[in-house]
Order: structure tokens, then C-alpha cells, then sequence
């Protein structure tokens, strides 16, 4: 059994989809990282069978809505004095500013690269977002 | 400082306003008509600036005209060639500079959600003239006029839909717009290549749980009972070839003939401009209102700006 020390002060990213910890580990620009980080993949858990998990060694002030559009099944434990003091369900986020991008060749967005990108959730089980311009839809 | 000043009302959509608010400004157009005279002066000293990026001529002179008879005044870039545009200014930058001149906007942009950006940064009322193939809310509104006018209601009708129903603007609008009027019943008219898209119905499902459609390839089986008939042009660049898109444009063409089958009380629109879908000779037809369509088209303009402006007469 790989055995990694608990982390005193800082975040554990808990329950994410086996096989998305490297994407997300990467999103979140954690190899540049001058902390302790510690991804673990495919780890036992009850709940998942087999989830991956990150534990950072530092308070980071995350975004929450790019980790929910990555695996809205996230949980975020914010640890300090080794325990946790609060857990963070993520889920797909109702509103998303300048993460996605219009696929639309059409839409205003692809002329003035200024304009926010915005997108709202229209159909949570297919996880489609709907572009706030042009209404192009757009899977997460 | 912060501006206390209230957030203008824009009409960027067709579903920016109720159903309430377009039976209001249908009435309000049919006063106007009836009496041009008391409204002849409610915009004086105003400026209305239209912002055209792409060509038209109905929309913008519809506009223009309705200014005028409001008695305000129409500053227009009609060619983007001639603005700002072609040096690269962004849109934001140009809404922002033509509010800081005008009392009210309209803009017509081949991109679509344009309008929608574009509201974002208005300081002034702005007004949707066409957004690429999305929206052409004003033409939504003209086209409720002429039905709530030539059939005395919004509600209890079946409305047939005719040509290119995938790209047409005009299409798309009208139909979310008619989808919140109850008792609505959709005839959706054209070559299977030019279906209503799956997102638009799935816009108009949400609207209305319980609205019905009926989609089809065959125009007189369609017209038969439809109390409302809106032709929109096939457009020879959706198709790759030429002979499809000659074989389907005959068959979509409506003549005398195939006006037999219709209702009596049936009215035959279009958004114009009509290139072949209407043969010329079903002007003559009572039932044909595409050019009282157009007038009411410049009333019911009127009867938004003034809206919009805020202004009544005395």
C-alpha cells in the first residue's frame, strides 16, 4: 500500500473521476508548484471504486468553477492544523466566465476577442452549456 | 462617480418582452396609425443613429422613416467600409462612442450575438436589426402585427411556416415568440436539407411544454389548414449543388394553383425580400399581405421607439 503523510495546512482535492487527476493537476499549474504536492491515482475508495486525489501543501485560492466543468463530482477539503474545516462539494457551475471558448465561427466572440466569454447550464444531465451571445451549445 | 442613472431597456431578443408588452405595442401602432398627426413631434430633438454593418434596405428605411415621422433625427453608417470598422475599431468601442451621440441605436452585424455584446456596453436604448442568422427581433415583432391586424388575435391559430426554416433569422424568432401565445400550432413547411433546427425546438419545447408541430415536405398539404401562411426565400448558397437546390426551390414556390386548397381567410406572409417563392400573380389574391406587412412593419417601429424613448404625446 503506497502510504502518503496528511498535510497540516492546505487543500485535498477528494473523489475525482480515476484517470482526470493528471489533467486537473496540470490545469491548476501544479507543476511549477515551490510546495508540497502529491497526486495519488487510482487510490481504493469505497464510495468510487478507484478515484484519483491531489493534496496540496499550500492554501490555494482555487477556482472552483473551472474544477466543477472539469469533474463536478469533486470534493475540496480545506485542511489546517491537520483537520478539516471545511468540505466543498463541487458541481457543474450554473454560470461560466472565460473559461470556455465558442465553438461558432459565427458567433460575435470569434470577431471581438475582447467580449467575456460567458456560457450558461441548459441541460445539466448532458452537461451542455449555452453560449450567452449566440446561444451555440457547447458540451463541458 | 457611479452613475445613478437607470440601466436603458434594450430589445436585443424576441423574447425580451411579453406577450403583455407586444399586445401593447401592436395597440400602440394602431394608434399611431390611426392618428400620425398627435405623434408627429414626440421625438423632436432626438437622434436615432442606425449602425449598419451589413447590407439592407427594408429594415433601416423602415427605421429611418419611423424617426422621421416621430419627428426626430436619423444619423446612419449604412456602409462599414466608410467607419470606423475598417480601421479595426471593435464593437464595443463604436456602441460606446455612437450612445455618447444618439438617444437611441439600432444595429444590424453579420455576427451573431452582436446585439447582445453590444447591449452590454449601450448607454442608450439599442435595438436588435438582425444578428447574422439568430435573431431579428424588430421583424418578429412586424410580423405579430400583421396577424394580430389581418386576424384579430395572437392566440387559437395554426401557422404554417414555409421555405428555409434551418438559416431563416425571421423563422426562428417568430416562432419562440409565438410559442408563448397560447393554442399556437406550427406547420413547419420545407425540404428536409432546410429542417427547423433541433436546438430551436428544443427553445420553443421549453417555452411551451405544449405546443404542437407538424413538419413537413408537402406546401399544399401543409397550407390546407393553416389560418396564416409565412413564406421565407430557399437561398441558392445552402446548397452544394445546383440542381438540388433548382428542384427544390419550384417546389416551394406559391402560385394561384396551390391556393386553392387554402383557408378563405388564410394571409399569406413574408418578410420580403421575395425572390421567386411567390409568384407574382398571387399579389392580385386578397389574401396576400406581404406589402400591408411592411407598412405595419414601420408603425409598429414607431410604436418601439417611442416605447423605448419613453415619450407620449402631450
Amino acid at each position: 500500500m503506497l502510504r502518503v503523510d496528511s498535510i497540516q495546512r492546505g487543500i485535498v482535492l477528494d473523489h475525482i473521476q480515476p484517470g482526470t487527476g493528471f489533467s486537473i493537476f496540470e490545469r491548476l499549474g501544479l507543476r511549477e508548484a515551490d510546495y508540497s504536492v502529491a497526486l495519488l491515482m487510482n487510490v481504493p475508495s469505497t464510495k468510487m471504486g478507484r478515484k484519483d486525489m491531489i493534496k496540496i501543501a499550500e492554501a490555494l485560492d482555487l477556482d472552483l468553477t473551472m474544477l466543477g466543468l472539469l469533474d463536478p463530482n469533486i470534493t475540496v477539503n480545506y485542511i489546517e492544523g491537520g483537520k478539516v474545516v471545511r468540505k466543498v462539494k463541487l458541481g457543474l457551475p450554473e454560470r461560466v466566465e472565460g473559461i470556455l471558448r465558442c465553438k461558432n465561427p459565427r458567433c460575435i466572440t470569434s470577431a471581438e476577442p475582447y467580449a467575456p466569454a460567458k456560457f450558461s447550464l441548459v441541460d445539466r444531465d448532458k452537461k451542455e452549456y449555452a453560449c450567452f451571445y449566440c446561444g451555440e451549445r457547447l458540451q463541458a | 462617480m457611479a452613475s445613478l442613472k437607470a440601466r436603458p431597456r434594450h430589445f436585443v431578443d424576441a423574447l425580451d418582452f411579453s406577450t403583455e408588452e407586444y399586445r401593447a405595442l401592436i395597440s400602440l401602432a394602431h394608434d399611431i396609425m390611426d392618428a400620425p398627426a398627435r405623434w408627429q413631434d414626440v421625438c423632436a430633438g432626438k437622434v436615432m443613429v442606425t449602425l449598419f454593418y451589413e447590407p439592407s434596405t427594408r429594415t433601416r428605411l423602415s427605421f429611418e422613416a419611423a424617426m422621421q415621422r416621430l419627428g426626430g433625427r436619423v444619423l446612419t453608417v449604412a456602409d462599414p467600409a466608410t467607419s470606423s470598422a475598417a480601421k479595426g475599431e471593435g464593437l464595443a468601442d463604436a456602441i460606446r462612442t455612437v450612445c455618447a451621440y444618439s438617444d437611441i441605436v439600432v444595429l444590424r452585424h453579420p455576427k451573431e450575438g452582436a446585439a447582445r455584446l453590444a447591449a452590454l456596453y449601450a448607454s442608450v436604448p439599442l435595438i436588435n436589426a438582425g444578428d447574422g442568422a439568430r435573431e431579428h427581433p424588430t421583424q418578429t415583432l412586424t410580423d405579430l402585427c400583421t396577424i394580430q391586424s389581418f386576424k384579430g388575435r395572437l392566440e387559437e391559430l395554426s401557422v404554417a411556416l414555409c421555405g428555409d426554416l434551418k438559416y431563416g433569422r425571421t423563422v426562428h424568432s417568430l416562432i419562440k415568440a409565438l410559442a408563448c401565445f397560447p393554442g399556437i400550432d406550427l406547420i413547419l413547411i420545407s425540404p428536409v436539407e432546410l429542417r427547423l433546427p433541433e436546438a430551436v425546438k428544443e427553445e420553443v419545447r421549453a417555452l411551451n411544454p405544449g405546443i404542437t408541430w407538424w413538419e413537413t415536405a408537402d406546401l399544399e398539404g401543409g397550407l390546407a389548414r393553416a389560418d396564416v401562411l409565412y413564406m421565407t426565400r430557399i437561398q441558392r448558397e445552402r446548397f452544394f449543388n445546383e440542381e438540388d437546390y433548382l428542384r427544390l426551390r419550384d417546389s416551394f414556390v406559391l402560385t394561384p394553383d396551390r391556393l386553392v386548397q387554402a383557408k378563405k381567410d388564410l394571409i399569406v406572409m413574408h418578410p420580403l425580400p421575395r425572390v421567386v417563392e411567390i409568384h407574382p400573380a398571387v399579389d392580385d389574391d386578397p389574401r396576400a399581405v406581404y406589402f400591408q406587412q411592411a407598412r405595419l412593419g414601420m408603425f409598429v417601429r414607431m410604436a418601439l421607439v417611442t416605447y423605448l424613448l419613453g415619450v407620449r404625446p402631450c
